[in-house]
């Protein structure tokens, strides 16, 4: 009886190919997207991905140099010296130098997790290991706990290799472990130092961004509960059409969306002090657009899923895929840049960017323009894809 | 003027010819019932009907004028089979909703669902959710739901199914009171002692086609079944059948087909007693719908 009953369910299984899908394929597909995100391959922790650091020499001498050449010649980094020339600057070099403003706006705006400043009198203090002299400047971000450490320890290496190009470091005595170091440094956060918890923005960014869309596409799948209980044909016999069945549907999934993350960033506010009431203007742009785009990802799903099974799957598979890949689980800022790259195919990742540029860069609303831009491209294409794919309920 | 006529009604799906020639009409404040094995073609007919499926070739026209397909139709109300209703929403708020979808607003939208309610039995129950509701109370409400607009024709697909013989006797009630205000009704069904009792014409469909349309008698008489059936009950089993008869019921009952009862039944019952057989009941009636129905679709099964 019970190898009957075995036997069945595997008959079943076998006959199921949604169920199979959902039992041998998203696990490995789950597995493979962690293990290059967390892995060995994906991330800055494990070791084999360079961090980004952009480098100001303000010195300009022999030492300096080459201290910035041991610096790019390190495999951990990925040394930036020069910026993209403002526009009009006619017969100029297409690059120019950077300097320590746009160093540090380069990390205001996320483009860096640090920036290496080397001050005058940095040559002379290269491998001094007396405590005294020019200190270099790690202006860095503090979301990102890896980089600026990763960047002054580094600094070290690189300065030592520069001491010894330039003859060695005799005669060095006595000193605490801080004089010893072949170049003094400090790190100077740049952004968030006046938060009381500023994590908090990161955490209920990636939480609503990934909870709207798993809500986004619950909220869909009424249409193949509609389907099922006749409502759905009910509702275009009467003339509404498939055009307006969709527009409805999302406009709801949207705003259900829209007060969804509002509830959750005001707890934030209440609870975490999460300064919702200082940005609520980006806070309320991010969250329109973002909510447009998760209702309309919701109805591709809901149009793609035969049932509710199948969305789930769906469902968990994506939202999970893209938010690992989004940001949402793991910061992307610690990812490779290739990842990072790449996360960019997800909605969310863009969805995400654009919440930290409002509560962590603080930056204007103006600078909000790609991420709204590209969110308003995804809901395009979400809302033709949905569309395409509900043809299979209108007239035959 | 017929209020629906269906000409030459074509539609396949793939290689399965869903409706192959089908042609029927409808007239005013008729009860018209549309019958037919599984996968006869009475849902894509309905379908089409609605606007919901497009046919090949052929036309449905409503009043003299030929229906496009996902156009509204105003003067066309739909019943789905399926209890078509929002369960977490009042009796009041689905009847509502589909009211204005079907263009209803205002004062006449209030004083329509207000008719609706009582016309259904359900005016106590306006503010309830409706997955409280019984089978019964759902089917009344579906029913509801798709005559609301007033429509002049009103396509029903099975709507007692599931439901006791008092919620089937309430629907007919409701029904009949549509009837009576000249609107006209196309129904499908499975039972067909309903459709035998209530539906003035009948069309059986099959393979895609009407088979047959008519009266009961006409439909009679078109599947060659004119004879009267006697089913005489006897008062202890009888090992053989007299001349003229069949066994039924493990001998507890003799059945015959005769043309002319005035003449031939006399004759009949003389052989039974001759036989030694006591009657204890004596039945004399046309030919069942089941009867015409298998005679003219055949007893294979169809799925």
């Amino acid at each position: 009886m019970i190898g009957l009953l075995i036997r069945n369910s595997w008959t079943q299984l076998r006959r199921d190919r949604a169920a199979q899908v959902l039992a041998f394929i998203v696990p490995i597909a789950f597995f493979s997207i962690f293990a290059v995100i967390f892995g060995g391959g994906g991330n800055r922790m494990s070791g084999t991905s360079r961090v980004a650091v952009a480098v100001v020499d303000e010195e300009k001498s022999e030492k300096s140099r080459a201290l910035v050449e041991a610096l790019a010649a390190d495999s951990g980094l990925r040394v930036i010296t020069t910026a993209a020339a403002p526009r009009g600057s006619r017969g100029a070099a297409a690059e120019t130098t950077l300097t320590r403003a746009a160093a540090e706006a380069m990390v205001k705006r996320g483009d860096v997790p640090a920036a290496l400043i080397l001050p005058p009198g940095t040559g002379a203090a290269i491998g001094s290991f007396d405590g005294a002299g020019a200190k270099a400047l790690v202006l860095h971000d503090p979301s990102d706990p890896v980089a600026a450490r990763m960047v002054g320890g580094l600094l070290q290496r690189a300065a030592l290799r520069a001491a010894s190009a330039n003859g060695g470091f005799m005669g060095r005595v006595n000193k605490g472990p801080d004089e010893m170091m072949p170049l003094r440094y400090e790190e100077q956060a740049v952004l968030g130092e006046k938060r009381d918890s500023p994590m908090v923005a990161f955490y209920a960014a990636g939480i609503a961004v990934m909870f709207i869309m798993f809500s986004a596409a619950g909220a869909g799948g009424a249409l193949i509960e509609e389907t099922d209980s006749g409502t759905l044909e009910r509702v275009l016999t009467s003339g509404l059409g498939m055009n307006g069945l969709l527009l409805a549907k999302w406009l709801y999934s949207t705003t259900l969306a829209c007060a969804q993350v509002t509830i959750m960033f005001v707890w934030g506010m209440l609870v975490f002090r999460l300064p919702l009431v200082q940005h609520v203007a980006g806070f309320a742009i991010m969250t329109v657009f973002t909510a447009a785009a998760a209702a309309a990802f919701g109805l591709v799903l809901a149009t793609m899923s035969r049932t509710r099974q199948q969305l789930a799957g769906f469902a968990n598979l994506l939202v999970l895929s893209l938010n690992a890949l989004g940001g949402s689980m793991f910061p992307r800022f610690l990812m490779s840049e290739g990842l990072q790259r790449a996360s960019l195919i997800g909605f969310n990742a863009w969805a995400l960017d654009g919440y930290l540029k409002v509560f962590w860069r603080e930056a204007p609303l103006a600078a909000l323009a790609p991420q709204v831009g590209a969110l308003i491209g995804f809901t395009a294409l979400f809302l033709v894809l949905a569309r395409r794919l509900a043809r299979r309920w209108e007239a035959a | 003027m017929a209020v629906l006529e269906i000409r030459d009604a074509r539609k396949s799906f793939g290689a399965t010819r869903a409706l192959d020639g089908l042609s029927l009409s409808l007239g005013e404040g008729e009860l018209l019932g549309l019958l037919g094995p599984n996968g006869a073609g009475k849902t894509t007919l309905i379908r089409a009907i609605a606007g919901r499926v497009r046919l090949d070739a052929g036309t449905v026209s409503l009043y003299g004028h030929a229906l496009e397909p996902e156009r509204p139709r105003p003067d066309l109300g739909v019943v789905p089979q399926e209890n078509a209703l929002y369960p977490l929403l009042t009796a009041r708020e689905n009847l509502e909703t589909f009211g204005k979808l079907s263009g209803l607003d205002g004062k006449h939208l209030r004083e329509r669902v207000a008719w609706a309610l009582e016309w259904s039995g359900l005016a106590d129950r306006a503010p309830s959710e409706v997955r409280t509701f019984s089978g019964g109370m759902k089917r009344r409400l579906n029913l509801a739901c798709g005559v609301l607009h007033e429509p002049k024709l009103v396509l029903l697909d099975e709507p007692t199914v599931g439901v006791d013989p008092q919620s089937r006797e309430s629907i007919y009630d409701m029904l009949g009171a549509l009837r009576a205000s000249g609107t006209s009704l196309l129904l499908t069904t499975h039972y067909l002692e309903e459709a035998e009792a209530r539906c003035e014409r009948i069309v059986v469909i099959d393979h895609g086609r009407a088979v047959a349309a008519g009266t009961l008698v006409e439909l009679v008489e078109q599947a060659g079944l004119s004879g009267r059936r006697v089913r005489l009950s006897l008062d202890r089993p009888a090992a053989s059948a007299p001349a003229g008869f069949t066994l039924a019921d493990a001998g507890h009952a003799l059945t015959a087909t005769i043309d002319d009862v005035a003449h031939e039944l006399p004759g009949l019952l003389a052989r039974v007693q001759g036989a030694g057989l006591g009657v204890r009941d004596l039945e004399v009636r046309p030919a069942s719908l089941q009867a015409v129905f298998l005679e003219l679709t055949g007893k294979e099964l169809r799925e």
